[in-house]
């Protein structure tokens, strides 16, 4: 890989109970650019997405070893702040949790959270992030109304802007778009292309053509392991392993 | 479908209306005989004084002591039970969500403590009291109808937390706030409605409740100035009205029975318009 590596995955297992669920990733994801994490489903691509801000430590039973390195550090094994790793990466999930709050406190939440802002710079900030994902025409009437009245491609644009809004150097999307709509999941695919410049997107599908629509780099797994990765011409245009190549046909999902 | 399904269909079916209507029929009946014989006892004087000198025999007199009483001790009550029983719900499901198995003991014993007869916490408290040589007072009633609602808050509470997907926990936690500031920020406000019934839940157990409070507030035809002294209860005032023989003052028992009714819809109904104004910010999951 050209670029620098945001992630370095190494040698990682995970285990829940006896069950051996990744079986000894070795990755790295570039900075700033949209890596694609394909497979079918059930093969681990979500896991490996939430050990990379340690939301496993949220489910029983769950054993990890091995290395993920996000910069110069251990997180597997670290001693800084839990929240304050968390927060350099931003969370889309596979369907849109908005906060139980109006849609200006959706996002002024996580910026309250972190810095003591006056309250005109927040103001001109949660203008800012729902304007950068083209949410701010929708809603600019009705900032104080609850976010649940908003439908789901909306929640799903919100929580991006809330994900941006706490200042995040990584965004990691667990297929996005797949409670959406089509012109919703557009949208999102459209801002991820937008967002690279700044951000360094994994993004977890398990749709071909969505991942040949934006990916830079193709991580392919199948039953926990990492078949190949590469860049995404590599991975599309000339697979290597027979694994990849029946999925790219359509073989099995 | 095959002629015994439907059959099987219609039986159950039946079998359900049926229990229904026992059970609507049932209510009825309680509340149509409290007011059948306790509207026409009731009079403001009822309402508004304490008991004079033979009110126990037919004369003069209210049992405003035990209106006061019993709004003094449940609120109070509910109050320091919400206080506990909300962290302790919150911990459990944000904190403790990891070790599933620790949380379903917890809850296995919640659940006995649910169960436990009240006068059982009546009798602990007494023994307690006995132990640290307090006398029966409207303190020591607070602490024990506390103790006993505790579990119930807890476990209504919990039950309202456990329908929280774990998604917005995710959520949340990836905003980079803190596991208390998701407590308090996110999953308290997602649940005030289910919360705000808990405590009604709560709050109903507590003042209905005469055999916790039987030793441990005693009784009195006064009404409390401080939380060291004895108090009168409805429940109890219920239970002394009706043992009377007097046909006179039984029809006043079933009076306060009406009160104390009166008391729960009133709050019911409050809690139902304050829970409404919160709703709105609940997200639909």
């Amino acid at each position: 890989m050209n670029n620098k590596p945001k992630i370095k995955i190494q040698n990682l297992n995970l285990y829940i109970g006896r069950h051996h669920i990744l079986k000894n990733i070795n990755t790295e994801i570039p900075e700033k650019k949209v890596t694609v994490i394909l497979g079918p489903s059930g093969c681990g691509k979500t896991t490996l997405m939430k050990c990379m801000n340690r939301l496993t430590d949220l489910y029983p039973e769950i054993k990890t070893n091995g290395k993920i390195i996000i910069d110069n550090e251990n997180i597997l094994n670290t001693k800084q702040n839990i929240s304050k790793l968390r927060q350099k990466m931003g969370l889309l999930s596979q369907r849109p949790y908005p906060l139980p709050m109006s849609i200006y406190n959706n996002i002024s939440y996580g910026l309250k959270i972190n810095n003591k802002w006056k309250k005109k710079e927040i103001e001109k900030k949660v203008e800012q992030y729902l304007k950068q994902v083209a949410l701010w025409d929708e809603v600019k009437n009705r900032l104080k109304e609850p976010a649940s009245r908003l439908s789901i491609g909306q929640q799903q644009r919100l929580c991006l802007a809330r994900g941006l809004a706490v200042d995040p150097e990584i965004i990691l999307a667990d297929e996005p778009t797949s409670a959406l709509d089509p012109i919703s999941s557009q949208v999102i695919e459209e801002k991820f292309v937008e967002l690279k410049k700044d951000y360094t997107i994994v993004h977890v599908t398990h749709i071909l053509r969505q991942a040949k629509r934006i990916a830079d780099y193709v991580v392919f797994m199948y039953m926990g392991e990492v078949i190949e990765q590469g860049t995404a011409n590599e991975i599309f245009e000339n697979p290597k392993k027979n694994k990849t190549k029946s999925y790219l046909k359509g073989l099995f999902y | 479908m095959s002629k015994f399904k439907l059959i099987e269909e219609k039986f159950f079916r039946v079998l359900m209306f049926l229990a229904t209507c026992l059970i609507a029929f049932a209510l009825c009946l309680i509340i149509f005989s409290i007011l059948y014989k306790g509207i026409p006892s009731i009079s403001w004087e009822m309402l508004t004084q304490t008991p004079k000198g033979g009110f126990y025999f037919g004369k003069e007199g209210g049992i405003l002591n035990a209106i006061i009483g019993s709004l003094y001790l449940s609120i109070g009550a509910t109050f320091l039970a919400f206080i506990i029983g909300l962290p302790v719900a919150l911990y459990m499901n944000i904190f403790l969500i990891k070790h599933k198995k620790l949380i379903n003991i917890i809850r296995f014993f919640l659940d006995l403590l649910w169960g436990v007869p009240s006068i059982v916490y009546g009798a602990f408290g007494f023994t307690m009291m006995i132990f640290f040589g307090i006398k029966t007072s409207l303190l020591a009633g607070i602490i024990v109808v506390t103790l006993f609602i505790i579990p119930i808050m807890v476990r209504a509470i919990d039950e309202v937390l456990k329908t929280v997907p774990i998604g917005l926990l995710e959520s949340s936690l990836s905003l980079g706030s803190t596991k208390s500031e998701t407590a308090y920020r996110v999953f308290f406000k997602q649940c005030i409605p289910g919360i705000i019934t808990a405590v009604l839940l709560s709050f109903g157990r507590a003042i209905g409740d005469a055999a916790s409070v039987l030793f441990t507030t005693g009784y009195t035809d006064h009404i409390p100035t401080s939380l060291s002294q004895p108090t009168a209860t409805l429940p109890l005032s219920i239970f002394f009205q009706l043992t009377s023989p007097i046909p006179e003052v039984q029809n006043r028992a079933y009076a306060s029975a009406v009160v104390l009714t009166v008391i729960i819809l009133i709050i019911s109904i409050l809690s139902r318009i304050f829970s409404k104004k919160f709703q709105k910010n609940q997200i639909n999951f």
